[in-house]
């Protein structure tokens, strides 16, 4: 489903990805851990267009979406989950959600993602009429989630779902992400929580300052002696 | 006319000149929330605005409301394309560049229009000057109710699109949060154009209402009501809609006031004394947050 080829990416002049390759087959949750700053989130900002790659081409569909802009990937399908959440403080919950659909012009469909929505996250339902920057964290975490599913993605990328969420929000945001893949959504997760990442994913990448050094199964990659020293804590 | 009735007559003429900078100030404040630029040239804008709405109601004899509307909408043509022009290829230079550049688009509007439609001043057509409203001693004449009329108009209008439809929203969403707005699928580079129609055109329609109201236009009107809805829109709190409003009207009726009961050489002076008194006391204005720097 989606295809980086060799992509080089750059912050002026800061080489951040060093000729990455992966791929998303469809239907899976794809996770990529990686120590700080190893160029997760760039390699998500790169698919979603908001970087775009210096060389290398990224496949989605079978088309090269690299240098398109970041608001015309959305229409080809792909959702980005910013870290951050980054949600619309001043606006209603209804408005952020409103407007993760914002590409779309089927009425009945967007009437019909909503109820999906409300019904995934009933909080977001008690509180739509609420300013999105009274939400506590998790519930911000709901809603930039339930944002993006509301353009009915294709691919889904999450960057960081858990930062910042205390530990039961966190085990409720990995059980809906879950739960989103098995409803046909595919997944590519970007996590600082490989314990959590790799127990939801298929398979898994690993990052370090810029390059993919491992990849695999993520079930026998959270069993790999050398991934529990460096990311899981031992 | 005793103190009371003075009062009330200063508090129409200021309401009046309020809606006048208001509309302009909406404009300022606009384009503000959504690029961070202070926009000098936007006081040029409405210049330009006034004349167009004299020229079509001088040369193709029509009336003042249509005219109104035929000066918005060639104003805000202009408006998107000095943003795409002058602003747009400076949309990732600092902040300072665009300023300059900002100032740089005021000189050429100004003397542009200098060349074609000379330095002297011309007297607008006097309108509506036989409709008036009489309370008790108090006069509201046709070039009032027009401006207040128009201006509540327009504004429930602008209302309207930002809160409920879709680019109204991408607006706000953009203003707030650009990259993530893109992520929505909103095209920045739209909205802003966008933002520049409309803050245009409401500049226009203040133009051409003002040239009806004082009689008489010419190429350098632009800059002290451009520099006075700054100060209204500095006064309600930058980048926030309601607050330019407010911000317009408070400093209208302040000018109106100073001029009535003490003297009109001193109005200028005492809008910018707000500016000085705002910024000292809340620079973030009447409606501003105290804003955090995002980290």
């Amino acid at each position: 489903m989606l295809k980086i080829n060799d992509i080089n990416v750059y912050y002026g002049a800061i080489h951040a990805l060093k000729g990455i390759s992966l791929f998303v087959n469809e239907g899976e949750i794809v996770t990529l851990i990686g120590a700080n700053g190893a160029g997760k989130s760039t390699t998500l900002r790169t698919i979603s267009g908001l970087l775009s790659p210096k060389t290398g081409s990224i496949e989605f569909m079978g088309k090269n979406i690299a240098g398109l802009k970041a608001h015309d990937i959305v229409r080809e399908g792909i959702s980005q989950v910013p870290e951050g959440r980054r949600i619309f403080a001043e606006m209603t919950v209804q408005e952020n959600l409103d407007l993760g659909a914002f590409i779309r012009t089927d009425k009945e469909g967007i009437e019909e993602d909503l109820k999906n929505v409300f019904g995934r996250f009933p909080r977001l339902l008690e509180r739509k009429d609420q300013l999105a920057g009274t939400l506590s964290g998790g519930e911000q975490q709901m809603l930039a989630m339930g944002r993006a599913l509301m353009s009915r993605p294709k691919l889904l990328l999450l960057d960081e779902p858990s930062m910042g969420l205390a530990p039961l929000f966190i085990r409720e945001i990995f059980s809906i992400i879950k739960d989103i893949n098995e409803t046909g959504t595919t997944v590519l997760l970007v996590e600082q929580n490989a314990n959590m990442a790799l127990s939801v994913a298929n398979r898994a990448y690993v990052l370090e300052t810029g390059r993919i050094t491992v990849t695999g199964d993520a079930k026998e990659l959270s069993k790999s002696e050398e991934i529990k020293k460096a990311y899981l804590g031992g | 006319m005793d103190f009371s009735q003075q009062f009330f007559q200063q508090m129409i003429n200021g309401i009046s000149l309020g809606s006048i900078y208001a509309l302009i100030a909406l404009g300022y404040t606009m384009i503000y929330g959504i690029i961070k630029l202070i926009n000098f040239a936007h006081g040029d804008i409405y210049m330009v605005g006034a004349y167009i709405g004299f020229f079509a109601i001088t040369q193709a004899q029509i009336h003042i409301f249509p005219a109104i509307l035929i000066s918005m909408v060639v104003t805000g043509i202009l408006g998107i394309l000095v943003e795409r022009l002058a602003y747009k290829p400076l949309r990732h230079a600092p902040r300072i560049s665009v300023l300059i550049t900002a100032i740089g688009v005021s000189f050429f509007l100004e003397y542009t229009s200098m060349y074609f439609v000379s330095p002297t001043p011309r007297t607008f057509p006097a309108m509506l000057g036989g409709v008036s409203i009489h309370v008790g001693e108090l006069v509201i004449n046709g070039q009032q109710l027009t401006i207040l009329g128009v201006t509540i108009l327009l504004m429930a209008i602008l209302t309207y699109v930002v809160q409920k439809t879709k680019i109204g929203k991408a607006m706000r969403a953009a203003s707030f949060d650009t990259e993530t707005a893109e992520l929505m699928g909103v095209n920045a580079d739209r909205v802003i154009s966008f933002t520049f129609c409309i803050g245009s055109a409401l500049a226009a329609a203040a133009g051409v209402m003002v040239g009806m109201y004082y009689n008489s236009i010419d190429p350098l009107m632009g800059i002290m009501p451009g520099l006075k809805a700054f100060v209204a829109a500095v006064l309600g709190g930058i980048g926030i809609l309601p607050g330019a409003v407010v911000g317009g009207l408070i400093l209208g009726i302040i000018e109106a006031l100073v001029s009535g009961f003490i003297s009109s050489t001193f109005r200028d002076a005492a809008a910018f004394a707000i500016l000085i008194l705002v910024l000292l006391i809340k620079p973030s204005g009447i409606f501003g947050k105290n804003t955090r720097e995002k980290v």
